[in-house]
């Protein structure tokens, strides 16, 4: 696997010479790539635009496909509908709990596999790698099939146990792939250095691991909150954000739908940037 | 009992000072409430679908477990259609996605030079609208008076009977839009940690652009293209919210199918035995195909 010990990169006879090709080549021909990125992009995008900009929209009803002119009232009157908010409300309270509990059980599992050999490992991995590629179809059904057979009632619990189920993997595999990364003779320096085991896990191990952690927990807000096939299984008379929207298409679908869906895209749209700004001042 | 299987030089880092019982039994401690939730949330609830498609009965007359192997006969006789086509809209969705994918994250990750982040940033930043949405978006962009093509008719750039909702085209075009970062990001993570010095050497070697992309560059970043394709083609196959907003009536997936048969006609048993047909298909194949490659590798290419 490793690429170092290629023999005709390191006795290149000057190395300043070799970091020449790539903008040599691009300035000798048109970049397509580049067009191409963008035009995906724009493709990307296109649907997202359109949401934005018909949030604006002084439609008349809820058949909002034409512009009819510019208007703010849809943001004035976000709230206007309570299921909306209740379901809103719904989801994000489901996605919080999912990222902790998730967040905490994911961790916890990365940690061993990154870790330690044990019993039941392979079989650890398999199960997670068939939660994780299972189509969501699958495992909704497979869930109601449970709550109906053991006569649970469905609600905001059974879609709260479905979704740290179908994200609890994720977040193992990114904290096992940071575990499998870590410097040991960090955690045997400060053992060296008389700090406890678990002295060395709380201010050596998981500081290095928190980033981890952090980026599983918000893969599984992300998934949760975003989630509809599985939840539209186990809801039962729960509705959550993507329920909701998928209940309006039937009779037309309300801008302030289009309003939120623009609010939320704008607060993970700031929050992404915001992180990868924070992240590029401390490299 | 569990002692003997965690060796010191079992792990990358042994831990070797607390008392060698705690030591050994450290890691079931740490899996077992994961081991719990997915026993419980998915082993159990597979078995017990499995038990479901071999019942028979009604929602009113109760179900009971009678071994009714027809089940799967008529299943598959039924709806066989909608598998097909279904296998055969993920397939292209997923030809599609690396047709689309494999350029943008070659160029991302060999010219993308500051601006990788940005880049990938940008490609995110779409799905930060929930799925439903962004599928529903699409339909109403698409519709046949919209804003496109309503526009383009004006113009009369497009005859006025011009549709696109409502085709199978359409479904594909959605599946590959939903599911284009699963193909992107892990084609990317192999590219970007490839060494372009080895691009270099082919060229000094006397390779042209295409020999030096097709027998160095593509080889290194199958791995890549495997992991996309298992994380594109099983949830588009299995997707029925692309065929239900973009595919009319006559693009039903089997999915839908499922679904209604599932929440709307309560016909359970029906329903599960469907349900694990798909599941089969696609997880035997899947099973094998990452066999082949190696489990861990591909797992590996996903968490990246």
């Amino acid at each position: 696997m490793s690429t170092t010990d290629i023999p005709v990169s390191t006795d290149a006879p000057d190395p300043f010479e070799r970091t020449g090709p790539a903008p040599r080549r691009s300035r000798r021909a048109v970049d397509w790539g580049k067009y191409f990125t963008w035009l995906v992009l724009a493709w990307l995008f296109a649907p997202i635009v359109f949401m934005i900009a018909f949030s604006f929209n002084d439609v008349q009803g809820r058949h909002n496909v034409t512009w009819q002119g510019f208007t703010l009232r849809w943001y004035e009157d976000a709230l206007a509908y309570p299921d909306l908010t209740t379901a809103l409300l719904n989801s994000l309270a489901i996605a919080l709990l999912t990222m902790v509990i998730a967040g905490v059980l994911g961790s916890l599992l990365g940690l061993a596999l990154g870790r330690y050999r044990f019993r039941g490992q392979g079989t650890t991995n398999l199960v997670m790698f068939a939660a994780i590629s299972a189509p969501e179809v699958v495992l909704g059904a497979a869930l109601l099939s449970l709550f109906l057979t053991m006569n649970v009632a469905t609600g905001f619990l059974t879609i709260l146990l479905s979704h740290v189920m179908f994200t609890v993997s994720f977040v193992a595999i990114t904290v096992r792939a940071r575990v499998l990364t870590l410097d040991p003779s960090l955690e045997e320096a400060a053992r060296d250095l008389g700090a406890t085991p678990l002295t060395t896990f709380r201010l050596v191990t998981l500081p290095m691991l928190a980033p981890a952690i952090m980026a599983g927990g918000l893969i599984a807000f992300a998934l949760s909150i975003d989630d509809y096939i599985i939840t539209s299984f186990v809801s039962g008379n729960v509705q959550t954000f993507p329920l909701w929207i998928w209940g309006a298409t039937r009779v037309g679908i309300p801008p302030q739908v289009n309003v939120m869906g623009t609010l939320i895209f704008a607060v993970g749209a700031v929050l992404a940037i915001v992180n990868i700004v924070l992240a590029r001042r401390r490299a | 009992m569990a002692m003997e299987t965690t060796t010191p030089e079992g792990g990358p880092s042994p831990t070797p000072t607390p008392p060698r019982r705690v030591a050994a039994a450290a890691p079931y401690f740490l899996v077992l409430p994961g081991w719990l939730w997915l026993a419980v949330f998915f082993v159990v609830p597979i078995v017990s679908m499995v038990t479901m498609s071999l019942m028979s009965g009604s929602l009113v007359r109760g179900f009971s477990l009678t071994f009714e192997f027809g089940n799967y006969a008529d299943a598959v006789a039924t709806y066989w259609g909608q598998i097909l086509r279904s296998l055969f809209y993920g397939g292209c969705a997923t030809l599609l996605c690396i047709a689309i994918g494999y350029p943008v994250a070659y160029w991302i990750a060999f010219r993308g030079g500051a601006y990788k982040s940005t880049y990938l940033l940008l490609l995110l930043l779409p799905f930060f609208v929930s799925f439903v949405l962004r599928t529903i978006s699409w339909g109403f962009l698409l519709a046949d008076d919209g804003v496109l093509l309503g526009t383009l008719k004006d113009i009369g750039l497009l005859p006025d009977g011009t549709r696109v909702l409502n085709s199978a085209p359409a479904v594909v075009f959605g599946l590959a839009y939903n599911f284009l970062p699963f193909m992107v990001l892990p084609i990317y993570a192999v590219l970007e940690r490839m060494d372009h010095r080895l691009v270099e050497a082919a060229r000094d070697l006397y390779a042209g652009r295409v020999q030096a992309f097709v027998r160095v560059v593509l080889p290194i970043s199958l791995p890549g293209v495997f992991a996309g394709v298992i994380m594109t083609f099983i949830p588009s196959s299995a997707d029925y919210i692309n065929a239900k907003v973009l595919g009319g009536t006559h693009n039903t997936m089997i999915g839908q199918v499922i679904e209604s048969q599932y929440l709307v006609n309560n016909a359970y048993p029906m329903a599960a035995s469907i349900t694990f047909i798909l599941m089969a298909v696609l997880l035997i194949g899947i099973f094998s195909y990452a066999r082949a490659l190696g489990t861990e590798q591909v797992m590996e290419a996903q968490a990246r």
